[in-house]
């Protein structure tokens, strides 16, 4: 079994965005780039199926700022490879364009399931993992929990609106869209990860960028308009609380 | 003359909520480009969903035992060979679990451009206009889509009665692709949502999310739930990283709510939590970040920490 995790950084949404000058895209100046989460957990199901039956794991990303950092991260934590990928750019692509410049890389590298996160933070032009299915030609499902080997074929749990789920089968090779492993990815102590980077060859293979789909563009990117907006307490703890009570208590939502 | 063609996500328990809102959303679209709208039911049997189509001018029916229950494989194909088929220019597809999948795939198939997490859509000249939520939420982009293309639209986005209003449309059969009949994908079996507490039916809601920190701090929320009266729930990551059990997770692929009261601490108010409990009749939200979506949707909102303002609020509450 040869499993491939394809994962990218995203912008760390718990800092302050700031949009370029142009106002359609991301000033990249500042931003805190980190490791797509959902792509963390992919990983993480990557290295649990590879401890419950064996697999070679291969991790890929494309050619950015920071990649090699992540990708020996993710030898640190288990993966046995680790492939960069250049599409001619250091700008990051799209989701559709991605998907065509990783296909061709992961045709050559050959595994048996992709797995990749759901979805990412900027993925405006849709989702990663399905568009790379289409262009690979190979079954995909989204939105999944848990990954199990199943012979020639994985099963994978689906999850749906209202806390209801799926097991569906899918034959390999496949494409899934990871949401969550099945238990939180683990840490990596740092002297793993100077391990890694000091034994650790990056391969690296090309790609032609992809021609994507002309006729969606970006004409702006701003903060949302100021709609109906939260009325802001202000104050100390204890007056904020106060004005807690007080509201709380004039909707009768106090306790008995 | 452009049409809007409408994917109507379906289960064993109907037609879902999401289509309506795609169905009036389809209305005003397909009156800005002259065009009609078409719904696109594909099931084993498409009898007993058709009727609740009306807001469509035409119902297209697509059978096929691959259909029911949900294989995203089957979907795919089904809304590929009715995009081949109908030619629309507009394609709405809910951004929903099904939804990431189908529309994906069909835009990959057709080779339309995908436009995700649409809440806003317009018609302007011959181009739709759309508004998408990224960045979690914290920023809008707006893009213009000259020729055909496909948009998934977030639940909640735009009202389902106007979908749910109109008289008794035309319906035209469309043959299943025979690609069908050799799928790679298989449903092995459904799981309904595990028993014990039901969120849902709290009237009043302690939420938390990742700024709680770590397992460690929950009792913090649980003593202000007590001092409300109120039940615990929680977003995606706090039950992904074991916190809290799945049947406490409120959003996109959780839980539903609409409670009296949801106090929500730490949570950033990505969109697929949004969907979970916008609807809640008063909205609190402890949140550090002045910037966080979840102050767009909460009526009050305080920047406090959350380590300062829960004691605070719990003592206070306790004492009165
Ligand atoms: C297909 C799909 C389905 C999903 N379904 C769901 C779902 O059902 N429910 C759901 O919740 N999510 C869901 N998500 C995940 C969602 O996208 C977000 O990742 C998630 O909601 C973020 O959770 P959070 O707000 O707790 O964490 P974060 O986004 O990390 O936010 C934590 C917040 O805490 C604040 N904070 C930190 N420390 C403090 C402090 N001391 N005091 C006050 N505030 C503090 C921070 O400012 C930040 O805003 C889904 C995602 C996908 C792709
Ligand atoms: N440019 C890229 N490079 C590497 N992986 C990517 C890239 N774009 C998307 N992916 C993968 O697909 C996941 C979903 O991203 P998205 O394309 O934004 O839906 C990401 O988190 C990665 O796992």
């Amino acid at each position: 079994m040869h499993i491939a995790v394809v994962v990218k950084q995203v912008p760390d949404l718990v800092e302050e965005l700031e949009v370029d000058a142009a106002g359609t895209g991301l000033d990249r100046a500042w931003v805190k780039m980190k490791l797509n989460e959902f792509d963390d957990h992919a990983l993480e199901q990557a290295v649990l199926l590879k401890e419950a039956g064996g697999a070679q794991v291969s991790v890929v990303a494309l050619d950015g700022e920071g990649i090699d950092q992540v990708l020996y991260a993710a030898v640190a934590r288990g993966a046995d490879r680790a492939l960069k990928v250049d599409a001619g750019t250091q700008e990051p692509l799209d989701s559709r364009r991605a998907a065509t410049a990783l296909a061709g890389a992961i045709r050559d590298l050959g595994p048996d399931l992709v797995l990749t996160g759901v979805q990412a933070a900027d993925d405006l032009f849709g989702q990663m993992a399905p568009f790379l299915a289409a262009e690979l030609g190979w079954p995909h499902v989204s939105v999944v929990s848990q990954v199990e080997v199943a012979g020639a074929a994985v099963r994978v749990q689906q999850e749906y609106a209202g806390g209801r789920m799926a097991t569906l089968e899918v034959d390999l090779p496949a494409v899934i869209g990871v949401q969550a492993a099945p238990q939180p990815p683990r840490y990596v102590p740092v002297s793993r990860l100077r391990q890694a980077m000091a034994s650790g060859a990056l391969e690296t293979a090309t790609a032609g960028a992809g021609a994507g789909t002309g006729g969606a563009a970006v004409t702006q990117l701003a903060k949302p308009e100021a709609g109906r907006g939260a009325e802001m307490l202000t104050g100390s703890p204890d007056q904020v609380a106060e004005k807690i009570e007080a509201l709380l208590r004039e909707r009768g939502l106090l306790r008995g | 003359m452009g049409n809007v063609l409408v994917y109507v996500e379906n289960s064993e328990t109907g037609v879902a909520p999401i289509a309506f809102e795609l169905l009036g959303a389809a209305r005003r679209l397909a009156a800005g480009l002259g065009g009609e709208v078409e719904a696109l039911v594909a099931a084993g049997a498409t009898a007993e969903l058709a009727p609740a189509l009306g807001a469509a001018d035409v119902i297209l029916r697509m059978e096929h035992p691959a259909l029911s229950p949900y294989l995203p494989e089957a979907h795919v194909a089904a809304l590929t060979e009715a995009i081949r088929s109908r030619d629309p220019q507009v394609v709405l597809v809910g951004n929903t679990s099904a939804g990431i999948d189908v529309a994906a795939g069909a835009a990959a198939a057709t080779q339309r451009p995908l436009v995700a997490y649409c809440t806003g859509l317009a018609v302007d000249g011959e181009a739709v206009v759309a508004h998408s939520q990224v960045y979690g939420g914290k920023l809008v982009a707006t893009t213009r889509t000259e020729g055909p293309g496909v948009f998934t639209v977030v639940a909640g986005a735009f009202p389902g009665a106007e979908g749910q209003s109109g008289g008794k449309a035309a319906e035209a059969t469309l043959a299943a692709p025979a690609t069908l009949g050799s799928l790679h994908t298989r449903f092995i079996a459904a799981t309904a949502p595990s028993g014990g507490i039901d969120i849902g039916r709290a009237d009043r809601l302690v939420s938390v999310g990742r700024g709680i920190g770590g397992p460690e701090n929950l009792e913090l929320a649980q003593e202000l739930a007590a001092a409300l009266g109120a039940e615990l729930g929680a977003s995606r990551p706090v039950v992904d990283s074991g916190w809290l059990p799945k049947a406490r997770q409120v959003g996109k692929s959780g839980m539903t709510v609409k409670p009296k009261l949801y106090v929500a601490v730490g949570i950033s108010g990505a969109p697929e939590h949004l969907e979970g409990m916008r609807e809640a009749e008063l909205i609190l939200a402890v949140n550090s970040d002045a910037n966080a979506p979840i102050f767009e949707v909460a009526h009050f909102g305080s920047t406090c920490d959350l380590f300062d303002l829960l004691p605070a609020l719990t003592e206070r509450l306790q004492a009165s």
